[in-house]
């Protein structure tokens, strides 16, 4: 392999790594309708769980015997310390618990989305290193890619659900538990991708004149994967946020007094035929959301990686 | 081919043995004495004993390992800690409702997905297309669970034309099993639609440039016959794989499934189980869910080399 290239080998070596420095792809994702829609309601939900506290005054966590079960609408006042009276209206009515469902609505959003991006953002590393050693490194491959079809194998809401239940609910292991199944996908892109750059010239050419191999993963094999997997690493963060809603709806996710939007439709679950707003205001809000993440992807990985899109 | 097949036969194996290692080794390797862990809080340092000699817990590793592997080939997986029946028993009695939705979720989304698909295709850029496409993202992005609740919503509590929840045996009469169904299928196919219509789309529209459908048309065949025969018998080999794959998002879709609708199934069980700490029931699923996937993708594959004789490998 080295042999075939060795004649001109400096030439190659000085040209530049190719990326997708253009700046064209970059600036044409600003003309993509998909992303601009998606990246705007991202951004607004995420604003939502920021100013969480200043859209709502109320502990989403404070539990009030006396308003139960109430329809969205619904009334309250209390009297302040100093006796005044304050009317409170509950916009999307209360829990079984009498907690604020708007209030935890609101709150929710904050571990969706904190959900969302740290997986994302963990698997796609995780991924990212395994693929890179396991695609250049051909003693590595075989072995790492069995593991992987046999990770692969196993449905993503059966291996994180034991996974949580194995080693106690908390955000940190449902975290790991629901990153764990996506880095096989993450891997399978990335080899792929060092599969067909390492035949590349310019890498045979840094091979051959003795550049160490780690240097040649980061300067040119490390870059070409860059854009698969920002869209690779939106769709996972969609399909995250999916899965942790999932665990918490089916009571092994997140500890249910965190208002997360599956725990709020957990606890509505028993009520659902009287009081259907427990379900269906968090529904909404976790559907808008990742459909918000979808679009964003689809828009990125049409701009960024048409060959890609040609394939689904 | 038959080389091809013996290969193809031969490397799943291992698939199926890191697959077995995998879901061994989650209970093992979880901080705590895993026989501590299923006796519960409650037992006694004796009890603990006595269920680690009768789990064999007390052996190497790797021994433990294949007895656990020999007697699950054999349809042994112990004894369920909570539900006081063998595994075995305890999955043939919930495999029933859980192979009937999945048949008739398959049923339901290709009827619906494959012609939406194929019509998206031969009108690329209308307005059907958009709409198909736009339900396809939406399909990816409405959890199973908010589905199941708008849909019960919608069509028992406020039309009441389906029952709320429940389900009913096959045995029972057909007319109670479908209706009881119908719902739950409506739920799971939703996803399975999005998934479908797209590869239907994306494969329809690559065989649409062949020449050949170009020749059929070029001969005065109607539009129809060219995208019924032509295109999308040509089309079908990625449509039936995405069939394939899509049984891991059937499968996590059949767990939240039967805990919306109260169906008595193997993702119910999977749950219950989970939520009972009772290992050994959670051990076996995991392990016939992901067998059943590799499999069926393994007789997907093995199909194509007979049916479609262009497939040399």
């Amino acid at each position: 392999m080295t042999g075939r290239v060795s004649a001109v080998p400096s030439l190659i070596v000085e040209a530049p790594a190719v990326t997708a420095r253009r700046p064209g792809a970059w600036l044409r994702l600003l003309h993509n309708p998909s992303v601009l829609i998606g990246a705007l309601l991202i951004g607004l939900i995420a604003l939502t769980g920021i100013a969480a506290p200043l859209l709502s005054g109320i502990d989403p966590a404070a539990i009030n015997p006396s308003n139960r079960n109430k329809t969205p609408g619904y009334e309250s006042s209390i009297r302040d310390d100093e006796g005044r009276k304050i009317t409170r209206k509950a916009v999307m009515g209360t829990d079984s618990l009498g907690r604020d469902i708007y209030t935890r609505v609101v709150y929710g959003a904050r571990v969706s989305l904190i959900v969302g991006i740290t997986v994302a953002v963990l698997s796609v590393c995780i991924g990212l290193v395994i693929g890179l050693f396991a695609g250049y490194l051909r003693w590595l491959d075989g072995v790492v890619m069995r593991v992987m079809d046999g990770l692969m194998a196993i449905p993503a809401i059966l291996l994180a659900i034991s996974l949580v239940s194995l080693s106690g609910a908390s955000m940190m292991t449902v975290i790991i538990a629901v990153a764990i199944p996506d880095i096989p996908r993450v891997v399978r892109l990335v080899r792929a991708i060092v599969l067909s750059i390492r035949e590349e010239p310019y890498v045979e050419a840094a091979i051959s004149v003795g550049t160490p191999t780690v240097k040649v993963l980061w300067r040119h094999v490390l870059p070409n994967t860059i854009a698969p997997l920002i869209v690779q690493a939106t769709f996972i963060c969609g399909s995250a946020i999916l899965l942790e809603a999932a665990l918490s709806f089916l009571g092994v996710g997140i500890p249910p007094e965190t208002p997360t939007w599956g725990n709020i439709m957990a606890e509505g679950r028993s009520l659902f035929q009287v009081y259907p707003h427990n379900i269906l205001y968090p529904g909404a809000f976790l559907t808008l959301t990742v459909l918000a993440i979808n679009m964003l992807g689809d828009g990125l990985r049409d701009t960024l990686d048409p060959r890609m899109s040609k394939r689904l | 081919m038959w080389n091809y097949i013996g290969r193809r036969i031969l490397a799943t194996i291992p698939v199926l043995l890191i697959v077995a290692v995998l879901v061994f080794l989650m209970l093992r390797l979880t901080p705590g004495d895993p026989a501590a862990v299923i006796a519960g809080d409650a037992a006694t340092t004796q009890d603990v004993a006595e269920i680690r000699a009768r789990l064999g817990l007390d052996r190497p590793m790797v021994t433990q390992f294949f007895i656990w592997i020999g007697r699950g080939l054999q349809g042994d997986f112990g004894e369920s800690f909570f539900y006081k029946k063998t595994v075995a028993s305890l999955i043939a009695d919930r495999i029933e409702p859980t192979l009937a939705l999945a048949t008739l979720t398959i049923l339901l989304a290709t009827l619906v997905a494959v012609p939406l698909g194929t019509l998206a295709a031969y009108r690329q850029g209308s307005w059907i297309d958009r709409i198909v496409m736009g339900i396809s993202v939406m399909g990816f992005s409405v959890p199973v669970f908010v589905i199941g609740y708008v849909l019960i919503y919608v069509f028992a509590l406020q039309l009441g034309w389906f029952p709320v929840q429940g389900y009913q045996r096959l045995a029972e009469g057909i007319g109670g099993f479908l209706h009881r169904l119908i719902l739950p299928s409506i739920t799971l196919a939703v996803v399975f639609v999005a998934l479908l219509a797209r590869m239907t789309r994306t494969s329809v529209l690559e065989v649409l440039n062949e020449d050949y459908v170009r020749t059929a048309r070029a001969k005065g065949l109607p539009n129809l016959k060219v995208l019924v025969f032509h295109a999308l018998r040509n089309a079908a080999v990625p449509i039936v794989t995405v069939i394939g794959i899509g049984i891991a998002v059937l499968i996590g879709g059949v767990v939240v499934t039967e805990s919306v609708y109260n169906i008595p199934g193997l993702g119910r069980l999977t749950v219950d189980a989970v939520l009972a700490r009772d290992y050994p029931t959670v051990q076996a699923v995991i392990l016939l869910f992901s067998f059943a996937y590799v499999l069926i993708n393994l007789a997907i594959d093995l199909m194509y080399t007979v049916l479609d004789p262009r497939i040399r490998y």
